[in-house]
């Protein structure tokens, strides 16, 4: 391998990136585009339910019990129904989540017997939604209840603890303030980059050869491995940009916090960029248009990163068969990286498996992509 | 000019199928150092197939090749590194400057650094390009790009050059000056061998070889094939290149039909 060529290789190909300038902005805004609306439209906090009510009483402990609703951040009031005919279409038509029906005799009840019951109503067509919802309803009538209880017995005179018998005191680590934007960004970073690494070098033998220029270029005496050198060191100058504008949304403007060192992040993040680049790389040299190779490179990255990459569905909730597949993710092992980088502040000794199952992954590509490239026409 | 068996082009009994296709179908001839030899045949005759062979772009179905005395087919890159290659197609970089087309091929080609500036010198006088180094070659008319690529395809003086109808499109100045370069690196010992279909450029040619259905049907100078032709019973006494080309082809075709019902 004579450096020399890889160098002239790499001067041409930053040439060309230069001189397109359209193609070079695409490649520096998509991933800024990208990450605002990943980071904005993924979000697993389930707040601001819409609500409905329906109050059959009117009494002042009803609308006591409303009030808790409509004053939680988990639900938003959007309908305020009439009857059970205004309940059932808010549900059908989808303006409301969840519907809280209060009986007539509602205070009556709870004044005789000591104790009544009140109707939810869920669309279950989204479950994890549902079951979230009817759990929330539940925690604000179980605080109504025993709120209810207290006053009671401070009005009976009794003097009896104001304490549960038994309480959780929960402590969260690594997220403190439970945001699922904190554990999902940067699992937008990998998903992002894994796109556009991949779409930067999927064009780039396609081209030579939709062009014509490959049938003289295999005609000279360069290399396979020559050749792939060359064209991937300009564009991961250019993914790199793309990983500091993926990395500084990440922290200064989603407010992620960052517990670990820039070295371990631009260290793992450049060997992630290699994956993916090479990738792209193995997907030019194997279909040989561009517009093919853009779309197969797309589908390959974009998929597997999004749904296997456990960069928001759990791999421990994963299938076994399927939990398989994603070691063959490679944006797996980044995003479990860059998780531990941005919340726990990890190093690269904590992240020495991920860190060698990336390399491991790095090397067999970059054989797989160097093989691939055969100098002849048939 | 008769070719020795070590002469830096020797075919002997090249066969390439494509499936049951034989594009090529025992394809014998050599061409000795500083010759032109010029291959002319109808679309689909076999040429750029037997071009691509010999720069170890295609691999032969049988038979030998040898260029610049290595076998193409056992080391095509030591091949690659002794030829000059223009394909059909112009393939050279559209985006880039003239200069920078020229080093790139350089750095590929390897041509050391001290003799960078003198070949990128050479190359663009050549091509009658000086003051436009700096333009890109999209901007280039058809002639210019011809001899740009010519120039990209010398720098490294490569002692064989194959040039796959390397005038095709461009205007008859220009193909008389592209012509004229030819003429001038054959007279220092470089071998060509290039394909065409103008029958006036077959005039400029050392010898021709006539290659029809994969095969060759008549070899020697312009002179020579025209008899060939007028012995054969061509209708014109004093038979024209393209005269002797139907004649032959036409013959040739006819023999092959008989031979493949």
């Amino acid at each position: 391998m004579k450096l020399r060529r890889v160098k002239a290789i790499a001067v041409k190909e930053a040439l060309q990136i230069v001189r397109d300038p359209r193609s070079l902005m695409i490649a520096l805004l998509v991933p800024l585009m990208q990450m605002f609306v990943f980071g904005y439209g993924v979000s697993l906090d389930i707040r601001y339910i819409p609500l409905c009510v329906l109050d059959h009483e009117g009494s002042q402990q009803s609308r006591d019990l409303l009030q808790r609703f409509s004053a939680s951040s988990y639900f938003a009031v959007r309908t305020v129904a009439a009857a059970e005919r205004d309940v059932a279409r808010a549900i059908d038509d989808g303006i409301c989540e969840l519907a809280v029906v209060i009986p007539s005799d509602f205070s009556q009840r709870l004044a005789d017997a000591g104790g009544t019951t009140i109707q939810a109503l869920v669309d279950g067509t989204d479950s994890n939604t549902a079951g979230i919802a009817a759990g929330y309803a539940r925690t604000v009538v179980a605080v109504y209840s025993s709120d209810i209880q207290l006053e009671t017995l401070q009005r009976r005179g009794g003097t009896m603890q104001t304490q549960t018998p038994v309480g959780v005191e929960a402590r969260v680590w690594f997220n403190e303030e439970l945001e699922s934007r904190n554990f999902i960004v940067p699992g937008i970073v990998a998903l992002v980059m894994a796109i556009v690494g991949a779409q930067l070098t999927s064009l780039t033998i396609a081209r030579e050869w939709e062009r014509g220029t490959m049938e003289l270029l295999v005609s000279t005496p360069v290399q396979p491995m020559e050749l792939m050198l060359g064209k991937l060191l300009p564009y991961f100058v250019v993914g790199m940009v793309d990983a500091g504008i993926c990395l500084g949304l990440a922290v200064f403007w989603f407010d992620v916090p960052f517990h670990g060192t820039l070295a371990t992040l631009l260290f793992t993040s450049s060997l992630f960029l290699t994956v993916v680049l090479c990738i792209g790389y193995l997907v030019s040299v194997a279909i040989r248009s561009q517009v093919g190779a853009s779309q197969v490179a797309l589908l390959l990255t974009m998929l597997p990163t999004t749904l296997l990459s456990g960069f928001a569905f759990p791999i421990d909730q994963m299938p076994a068969a399927v939990q398989g597949a994603t070691f063959l993710v490679s944006a797996r092992y980044y995003v479990l990286i860059l998780k531990s980088v941005f919340l726990k502040g990890a190093g690269v000794q904590e992240l020495a498996v991920p860190i060698l199952c990336l390399t491991a992954y790095a090397i067999v590509i970059v054989v797989l992509a160097a093989r691939a490239f055969r100098k002849t026409l048939d | 000019m008769t070719a020795a068996p070590d002469a830096p082009i020797v075919v002997a009994g090249l066969v390439k199928r494509f499936g049951s296709f034989a594009a090529l179908d025992g394809v014998s001839f050599a061409v000795a150092r500083g010759e032109i030899m010029g291959f002319l045949g109808p679309n689909g005759a076999g040429k750029s197939t037997l071009i691509r062979i010999l720069c170890g772009l295609l691999h032969p179905s049988a038979g030998h090749a040898r260029v610049a005395g290595i076998d193409v087919a056992a080391d095509p890159e030591a091949v690659r590194r002794r030829i000059g290659y223009m394909s059909q197609k112009f393939s050279l970089y559209d985006d880039l400057s003239v200069a920078e087309n020229l080093r790139f091929f350089g750095g590929i080609y390897g041509v050391s650094r001290d003799d960078m500036a003198a070949r990128l010198r050479y190359a663009i006088d050549m091509a009658g390009l000086s003051g436009r180094e700096e333009s890109l070659v999209a901007t280039l008319a058809g002639g210019w790009k011809q001899r740009l690529a010519l120039g990209a395809a010398i720098l490294h003086r490569p002692p064989v050059l194959f040039l796959d109808e390397p005038t095709s499109g461009v205007d008859p100045e220009s193909r008389r000056r592209f012509w004229d370069l030819i003429h001038t690196l054959a007279a220092d010992g470089v071998s060509v061998l290039v394909s065409t279909h103008y029958m006036d450029e077959a005039e400029y040619c050392h010898r021709i070889a006539l290659i029809s259905g994969g095969r060759l049907i008549a070899l020697g100078t312009p002179r020579e094939i025209k008899r060939q032709a007028r012995d054969a019973g061509a209708r014109a006494a004093e038979p024209t290149m393209e005269d002797s080309f139907v004649s032959l082809v036409g013959k040739a075709t006819a023999a092959q039909r008989a031979e493949r019902p």
